[in-house]
């Protein structure tokens, strides 16, 4: 029963022959095999997932994001993007959204260049690489400036496969099959497999949107049903180059419906902003709604004299007051408590959201040296604490806003505005 | 290995609606929209041929609007000072209807008439020959008497009138009845709401062909997972069978997109956000494309080159490959 529930490891069990355990660990594994690609001690990792849709479950391995670099590139554009993409950092509601990796294509079909640009990335970044290249020779050029890495070998085919394996083998490479149907991409994992290679990656090959939705589903509903050639995280390698504009279009799909790790062919902030954003907001767990982190938020730039106002630290609720408040165009200040990521109603009913807990914030974020009107701002769902907060807060003229954000920037511009003059 | 391909068979469809009547049908329009009628998940044509195409709708004031941003005035040029031309244009820009979005003000500044309302349709209906969904500002009052104007003098367009919301439907439900109009319904990001508010309206004797369901959806990056997930839920009801989630969905991922700091302001903004007006775009198509991957119907939107990206997105899932 424990080992059904995963409350203990199979290992643990004296009585069990290895035989049986190897069999048991078979049937016991995940429906999509967990695949590691390990850079220069930075990893990135897909698979494990266990549902067609997040709301049954949740989505596990957010998928990595790569950033392809073609090997004719000069060397110093070649530098310079991976630069930029390496040290592209951008905070989102407190979290730090970064690239996962490179991609390294062969377009030469010469060694010497594919070693040179795979080591050219190297010297430049630390982060996991897919190596891009339809002869085995060259891939193997590129692998052997890769120490102690696990790389991802892109291209093998019918005609390569064996000699692919062997690369993959001899690298401890992980090794991604190219195919238009299941049984294509099934046959191909499934020739691996009997030659030993465990880390496989599904490379689905549609002719545009629509195909590539369907495709992508196929795998997912067979590996989830347990077919074990089609159990294996999928990637999709975006190809913008005759519509950029369709880059992120594309991508959108990619990680909303199952690719394990999405490669663009360009890196622009614009670009790679939105799509990390999408990733982390369809990979949040929906048990577990996202928290922001309690503070005292500013908004519009405020001042010591501007207004405050207090919510909790819901995502959506957070997002909605500071939304409503940054489209006003009005400076203010937004404290956020630790209402344990409840909204500001069902904190209150669970009692996480009260007058204690509001004055608790207001000391452990300094409010007071930074806001000089001593006036803070309820939700209108919780007027019923305006008399416990005035004596929590005794130097404070307690107001009740309104009960729906939306009414928010009105009431700054009405009551607000009167009340400073 | 041949490994047989696991399909689908759903008890349930989504009812196919029909947007706008032309002469023929006692109406004016040159075009008319016929949206849903899904009997499988989001495009699966290995399961069944999507009938009908996710349509694109763009959203136009009746004045100039005031706090839109600057990123989307300046894609538009100066219709946005002329409601007639401004539809005209959303046609140009390949529109498959348009969203006339009523606020609290005329064009004077005084507070919107029903004259005014009705003035303003006109001069849209005039402008083009593409369906219409009339969109109140949102106070009960105010909605009310604006769409029960606009539904009288209008009768026989099908027009789309909203927004139907849990406090407020009836005057709109029994405006839209009488007139041979449709209503949209919106309910907050909850599948068992949106659900109570069809048995609502539809209990006033309002067929369900004539009803399409706005869930309310957040912009990427402000609770677009919510959205996503309630719609993927919707329809997995619809398909299951459950006749009060069997409607089109329509949602609003240009007005929740372009509310966004991301895409509203091009300045005092980190740098890796990156180009506004590139990055703006993009969180608007983004937004949409997710939501037409979670089953999204009619995506209404703001930007031209957005419905440019979106329509692309969607000539390719209409594609079976």
């Amino acid at each position: 029963m424990k080992l059904a529930a995963k409350q203990v490891e199979l290992s643990d069990c004296p009585y069990v022959t290895e035989e049986a355990k190897s069999e048991l660990a078979e049937s016991a594994a995940p429906p999509i095999r967990l695949i590691e690609l390990v850079g220069r001690g930075r990893q990135v990792r897909a698979g494990n997932e266990t549902v067609l849709f997040r709301h049954e479950k949740t989505f596990y391995n957010r998928p990595g994001i790569l950033i392809n670099v073609l090997d004719t590139l000069e060397r110093t554009a070649i530098e310079d993007k991976v630069k930029r993409a390496d040290a592209y950092s951008v905070d989102y509601v407190g979290v730090d959204l970064r690239i996962d990796g490179f991609a390294v294509e062969s377009a030469s079909g010469d060694p010497a260049r594919f070693a040179e640009t795979v080591s050219g990335v190297r010297d430049v970044s630390d982060l996991p690489l897919v190596l891009v290249g339809g002869d085995p020779d060259v891939l193997r050029a590129g692998l052997q400036v890769l120490d102690g890495e696990k790389p991802l070998l892109v291209g093998a085919d019918p005609s390569n496969s064996e000699r692919m394996a062997d690369l993959a083998l001899e690298h401890s490479a992980a090794l991604s099959v190219a195919g238009g149907t299941v049984d294509e991409l099934a046959d191909l994992s499934d020739q691996l497999k009997s030659k030993g290679v465990e880390d496989v990656v599904l490379r689905p090959i549609a002719d545009g949107m629509g195909a590539s939705l369907a495709l992508q589903t196929q795998i997912r509903r067979l590996a989830l049903k347990n077919v074990r050639p089609l159990g294996y995280p999928t990637i999709a390698l975006i190809d913008g180059s005759l519509d950029p504009a369709m880059t992120s279009v594309f991508a959108t799909q990619a990680i909303a419906k199952y690719a394990g790790f999405v490669v663009l062919d360009a890196f622009a902030p614009e670009l790679v902003y939105p799509l990390l954003v999408l990733r982390e907001n369809l990979y949040t767990d929906p048990q577990q709604p996202i928290q922001v982190q309690p503070s005292l938020y500013e908004i519009n730039g405020p001042k010591p004299n501007d207004p405050l106002l207090v919510t909790t630290n819901f995502s959506i609720t957070y997002f909605s007051v500071a939304n409503e408040v940054e489209g006003s165009g009005l400076p203010a200040w937004l404290l956020v408590t630790d209402a344990e990521g409840m909204s500001v109603l069902t904190a209150w009913a669970a009692g996480k959201f009260d007058a204690e807990s509001i004055a608790k914030a207001v000391k452990e974020f300094g409010v007071a040296d930074k806001v000089e009107r001593r006036q803070i701002v309820l939700p209108g769902h919780v007027a019923v604490l305006s008399g416990e907060l005035e004596e929590e807060l005794p130097d404070w003229n307690v107001m009740v806003g309104p009960r729906e954000a939306v009414d928010l920037p009105a009431y700054m511009r009405t009551v607000l505005a009167e009340d400073r003059s | 290995m041949p490994i047989e391909v696991p399909k689908d068979t759903w008890p349930g469809a989504v009812k196919a609606v029909t947007l706008g009547a032309t002469a023929q049908d006692g109406g004016t329009r040159t075009s008319t929209v016929t949206v849903g009628g899904e009997r499988t998940l989001p495009f699966l044509h290995f399961e069944d041929t999507p009938p009908h195409r996710p349509v694109m709708a763009l959203e136009i004031t009746p004045v100039t609007p005031r706090d839109w941003s600057a990123a989307v005035l300046e894609a538009w040029g100066d219709v946005v000072d002329d409601p007639g031309r401004w539809a005209e244009a959303c046609g140009s820009a390949g529109a498959d209807l348009v969203v006339l979005l009523l606020g609290l003000e005329d064009a004077d500044g005084g507070p919107i008439s029903p004259d005014f309302a009705v003035r303003s349709v006109r001069k849209v209906l005039e402008g083009t020959g593409l369906p219409l969904i009339v969109q109140a500002p949102g106070q009960a009052e105010v909605d009310n008497a604006l769409l029960t104007a606009v539904a009288d003098a209008t009768k026989g367009e099908r027009l789309a009138l909203g927004l139907c919301e849990e406090g407020n439907y009836r005057t709109i439900v029994a405006a839209a009845m009488a007139n041979e109009h449709l209503v949209v319904t919106r309910t907050p990001m909850d599948v068992n709401l949106a659900k109570q508010l069809i048995i609502l309206v539809t209990d006033m004797g309002l067929p369900l062909e004539r009803i399409l369901m706005d869930p309310s959806t957040g912009a990427l990056g402000y609770g677009i997972e919510y959205g996503y997930s309630v719609m993927e839920r919707l329809r997995l009801a619809a398909l299951q069978g459950d006749a009060m989630t069997q409607l089109p969905l329509v949602v609003t991922p240009g007005f929740e997109a372009w509310k966004t700091k991301e895409a509203k302001v091009g300045e005092g903004v980190p740098d890796a956000w990156g180009d506004w007006r590139e990055r703006a775009v993009s969180w608007e198509t983004v937004t949409a494309v997710a939501l037409i991957e979670a089953g999204a119907d009619v995506v209404v939107l703001r930007h031209p080159e957005s419905l440019a990206r979106v329509k692309g997105a969607v000539d390719g899932l209409m594609t079976a490959g």
